[in-house]
């Protein structure tokens, strides 16, 4: 579930749950997991790959798959995962670390983050088959984010520059996804501490262009993503002056309401931009 | 040269039957071009005295040869030797376009030539959102995103850490997450019938902070 989930957006966690408890996957909590590491990769390269390695190596002792909700924790855990199991230098090195703590890589496991886990071990006919109320007649816009698919020869999955299968998911529910410019830049997160006028910059064009094509929401699958637009947006408003009024959505959200959840129960509520006028679109 | 123009556009015989008009554009021509050329001969004065005025304040830079080993030695930098600065990567960065100082271009080719002291204290470095588009693609597939990490690694080992990767690394230190949790989010997930958040093995995961080094980045 990664370090931000729990802390600002548990919207997304509520939400994926309902969905996955109709899917009919089942989920093992970790009471022992870490944080990634990836925030402080910066910093420190070896620390993120050791506190990664820890998170794989607990997975590993149970035999279980990990799925992310972030594609942060995603992207840190699956490049990990594939570096200590492909270099076997860098898998010592890192072994050396963890023998400190009794434990031991193996590289036993796979990590896939929500959407790969949907398309590929679910599948499309099953998701197909659980949608009860589809969207039809709204129309979103996608924003896979960084992390997702890049870089691609960790990611083994679709493609950066022409994202399709979250295309392919949404279109699932019903609802209709609309390209835009910039469908494939940054939403700046990451810098936001660093340097906020870059950042909320960036924000505002990639909203400005899914205004420009008619979007009604907006879906993301990154809660970093989901912060920089939906609590940031106000924000990216008065410093532009302009006005969005635009929902940002996690697919779980706009999987759940078409498979028939209500609002209520997807956390809709906590979301800062008022996605009340989506709700209206869908009951008429 | 542009006496030279002037003067070859200036007849050399004055027609004997020229009408006055002609005579007087002439001589306004003539007067206006000598005076541009005398006030742009003391503007070129004026700029070489200028220019070695700053010469002598401006310093070059100290070139390190052995700088780029360093960074290629690092996990992920080995590939910093196959850029030739292209610009692809500067160009796909999203940074870079609204950033005025920031060209990962430019910062991989001060690693290459050595310009240690310049790359490690600017603080464009560190506006890198790591979305790995450049890595994605540079036609030498050098792996751009991860030679910057490489330099801001470097760069913390020289004492140079923004505030906020201390916040998070105590943070993780202290609870296992990057952020701290308020209990109200615990009591949150409680009333919503959401499962306890993990609880990291603090003492494990302390552990692997110090081994990796990363003790000296807590806060003090």
């Amino acid at each position: 579930m990664g370090c931000t989930i729990p802390y600002r957006v548990s919207s997304y966690e509520v939400s994926a749950r309902k969905v996955f408890s109709k899917l009919g996957v089942e989920l093992v909590e970790m009471p022992d997991f870490n944080c990634c590491g990836l925030p402080v990769d910066p910093v420190n390269h070896d620390m993120t790959l050791a506190l990664s390695a820890r998170n794989l190596c607990l997975a590993e002792q149970q035999n279980l798959n990990i799925v992310t909700l972030c594609t942060g924790c995603a992207t840190t855990l699956r490049k990990t995962n594939k570096m200590l199991k492909e270099d076997k230098k860098l898998k010592e090195t890192v072994n050396g670390y963890l023998k400190g703590i009794g434990m031991e890589f193996k590289g036993t496991i796979e990590v896939k983050h929500l959407v790969q886990m949907l398309k590929e071990d679910v599948g499309v006919e099953k998701i197909k088959g659980a949608v009860q109320k589809p969207l039809t007649g709204l129309k979103v816009a996608e924003h896979c984010g960084c992390h997702l698919l890049r870089p691609k020869e960790y990611s083994g999955f679709d493609n950066a520059e022409d994202p399709l299968v979250l295309k392919e998911l949404i279109e699932l529910t019903g609802a209709k996804c609309l390209d835009y410019a910039d469908e494939s830049e940054c939403c700046g997160y990451t810098v936001v501490a660093i340097d906020e006028k870059v950042s909320l910059q960036l924000a505002r064009e990639k909203l400005r262009h899914i205004k420009e094509v008619g979007a009604q929401a907006m879906i993301t699958v990154c809660p970093s993503c989901h912060l920089m637009f939906d609590m940031q947006q106000s924000r990216i408003e008065r410093a532009f002056g302009e006005n969005f009024n635009l929902p940002v959505l996690h697919y779980t959200q706009l999987l759940g309401l078409a498979m028939g959840f209500n609002p209520e129960e997807l956390a809709l509520k906590e979301l800062r931009v008022d996605p009340s006028k989506i709700i209206e679109v869908l009951k008429a | 040269m542009l006496f030279i123009q002037s003067l070859s556009s200036f007849p050399l015989k004055c027609c004997a039957n020229e009408p006055p008009v002609l005579i007087f554009l002439r001589k306004t021509r003539f007067i206006i071009n000598f005076a541009a050329l005398t006030c742009s001969i003391e503007g070129k004065a004026a700029m070489t005295e200028k220019a070695a005025e700053t010469s002598k304040n401006v310093e070059p830079a100290r070139v390190d040869p052995s700088f780029k080993h360093e960074v290629m030695r690092e996990h992920d930098g080995e590939t910093l030797k196959a850029c030739f600065q292209c610009g692809t990567c500067t160009s796909s960065c999203p940074t870079a376009r609204f950033s005025s100082s920031y060209r990962p271009r430019t910062v991989l080719r001060m690693a290459q030539l050595g310009l240690r002291e310049k790359v490690l204290s600017s603080n464009a470095l560190w506006l890198c959102t790591a979305c790995f588009t450049c890595t994605d693609r540079c036609p030498q597939n050098v792996e751009v995103a991860s030679v910057l990490r490489v330099l801001r690694n470097l760069a913390v080992k020289n004492g140079i850490v923004p505030v906020i990767y201390r916040e998070l690394t105590s943070s993780i230190n202290e609870t296992g997450y990057a952020y701290r949790i308020p209990e109200l989010r615990h009591k949150k997930r409680e009333e919503s019938g959401l499962p306890p958040l993990p609880k990291a093995n603090l003492a494990d995961v302390s552990k692997l902070i110090e081994l990796t080094g990363g003790s000296k980045l807590l806060k003090k």
